[in-house]
């Protein structure tokens, strides 16, 4: 009985949202376009030869980046500036009286955007392997299977730390600042850039640690076929999401304790 | 005269938008942090590129900084002008507020171009100027009349292509509403100006010098800090940047005629 009105509330939630994403498909094909800056990356290193000093060579870094791009389609995150918007014009108000956490509805929206960009992610791809199609290649079920899933807790990670910092509005207004500041060490660390391989030894030693090199890195190597740790990196993955889930509740019960709706 | 009342116009526009963006003083303390690490960030991940390499594209590490240098100022100004005046650009269209605009007795472009802007770019730009005049230092440039004069005529020429097309983008929201994800396709394109052009392989330079020209806006400033670039290329500079200007002003105008303000 509960399991089945859960399931309508997701199966309603995710319906509207992507009939709503639809609606803004050449927005969602633009945005997809803004994600190619690892294909430039991958031009520098190519062109130049940098690959050669990291033992990488020309076929399995284009993969790579190629994967990267994937990853970052698929676990791209905006929750804070949705949050924000909705939190200063008084929109949450009426959310939170709704039985439901409002962020439900914000990963409703994030799943059906990434449903809609689906599409147009296959279809740079295709254009990508017209361009170099020594870099074709098919990985096996079990592989693609395990790197959806990775892809997917990056997302999750990815969206907890967002969430995190959406629930600040309830503070400071202007909680997409922060997300600002963190979105650099994302770019730069990720692996989006620069495979982490290539990272000099005083990074490498500690940067395993943070969640950066779960989030684009470790599903880009799995999912390419580069060497990786695949049950540390799963693992890691799940575990900054039980640190980070349970950080979450808490500031979340806390900050809606201290909402008070703008206008009133 | 004329040109009296639109500087005492401009005054006014900096009072107020200085006056309400200072109301959140941690928000630019947070933008400064965010704006040092994107630099540091940068120079990690072109440190990564030097690691085995003494050359890229012909660049030295000490050259390639002069490239940032000259990205970070640019996109200082990008920050606290373009930005923050553009992105407006489609709220008015959406809102149908561009009326307000064009009722004024004042040119329209130079009202959505200049009313704003965002005090945390400044740090920005002091940044790049920062790592600039570092860089003078350890390339032993010396400063005399004739570099400085064309080091700010191609800076000049840099920030006015960059205007043009941060304004030619905004003002197909006339036709398409919402634009605001072609900017950040337009982001995501010019953040290869962070690297030299040579770097990149000989298809995408000849784009990225024809189609959007932003082989101009950072590569050939730096090269007249070393003292490397042609007489030729500066003109050529200077032809592409009058164009680019004269065109986007032209294009505003006649996007103007199909305005049709917003539900009526």
């Amino acid at each position: 009985m509960i399991s089945k009105l859960i399931n309508r509330k997701i199966y309603t939630l995710l319906k509207v949202q992507y009939s709503n994403m639809l609606e803004y498909r050449v927005e969602i094909a633009l945005w997809a376009i803004s994600g190619i800056i690892p294909f430039f990356m991958l031009n520098i290193w190519t062109n130049n030869n940098l690959n050669e000093s990291i033992n990488i060579s020309d076929i399995m870094l284009s993969r790579y980046f190629l994967c990267a791009f994937f990853v970052r389609q698929f676990s791209v995150v905006w929750v804070v500036f949705s949050f924000e918007e909705d939190s200063l014009m008084g929109k949450v108000s009426p959310y939170l009286i709704q039985p439901l956490n409002p962020f439900f509805r914000y990963l409703a929206q994030h799943l059906a955007e990434q449903l809609t960009r689906f599409p147009f992610a296959l279809i740079i791809a295709f254009f990508f392997f017209i361009f170099n199609p020594e870099s074709i290649w098919i990985p096996n079920l079990g592989i693609l299977f395990l790197s959806i899933i990775s892809t997917f807790l990056s997302f999750l990670i990815q969206f907890l730390i967002q969430s995190i910092v959406a629930c600040l509005c309830f503070w400071t207004e202007k909680a997409s600042s922060i997300e600002r500041l963190l979105f650099i060490p994302t770019l730069f660390l990720s692996g989006l850039l620069a495979p982490v391989v290539s990272f000099p030894p005083y990074v490498k030693s500690w940067i395993y640690l943070t969640p950066f090199p779960y989030l684009i890195d470790f599903p880009a190597n799995l999912l390419s076929g580069n060497e990786t740790n695949i049950s540390g990196g799963l693992s890691m993955q799940i575990l900054w999401i039980f640190l980070l889930f349970p950080l979450f509740k808490k500031i979340w019960s806390r900050g809606t304790k201290k909402y008070t709706a703008m206008g009133s | 005269m004329n040109l009296r009342k639109y500087l005492k116009v401009y005054k006014k526009f900096l009072h107020t938008s200085l006056a309400s963006e200072l109301e959140y003083k941690t928000n630019i303390l947070v933008d400064l942090i965010t704006a040092i690490l994107s630099l540091i960030g940068s120079i990690f991940l072109l440190s990564i590129f030097f690691q085995n390499n003494g050359y890229i594209g012909g660049w030295k590490f000490e050259q390639a900084l002069i490239i940032q240098g000259i990205y970070t100022i640019l996109n200082g100004i990008s920050n606290t002008w373009f930005n923050p005046n553009l992105t407006e650009i489609v709220k008015h269209i959406r809102e149908g507020t561009l009326d307000f605009v064009l009722l004024k007795p004042i040119d329209s472009q130079f009202f959505i171009s200049l009313k704003k802007i965002n005090p945390s770019g400044f740090l920005e730009i002091m940044l790049g100027f920062f790592l600039l005049s570092y860089c003078i230092r350890i390339n032993q440039i010396n400063l005399n009349l004739s570099f400085l004069t064309l080091s700010l005529i191609t800076i000049s020429c840099s920030i006015s292509i960059l205007y043009s097309l941060w304004f030619f983008i905004s003002t197909t929201t006339i036709w398409f509403v919402k634009t605001w994800n072609a900017i950040e396709v337009l982001r995501s394109f010019l953040y290869i100006g962070r690297f030299p052009l040579n770097s990149f392989s000989f298809s995408l330079r000849i784009f990225f010098s024809i189609f959007i020209p932003i082989a101009f806006i950072t590569t050939i400033p730096s090269e007249v800090f070393l003292g490397l670039s042609q007489l030729w290329k500066i003109l050529l500079e200077i032809i592409v940047a009058a164009v680019f200007l004269i065109t986007s002003r032209k294009f505003w105008l006649f996007a103007l005629r199909f305005y049709s303000s917003a539900s009526s």
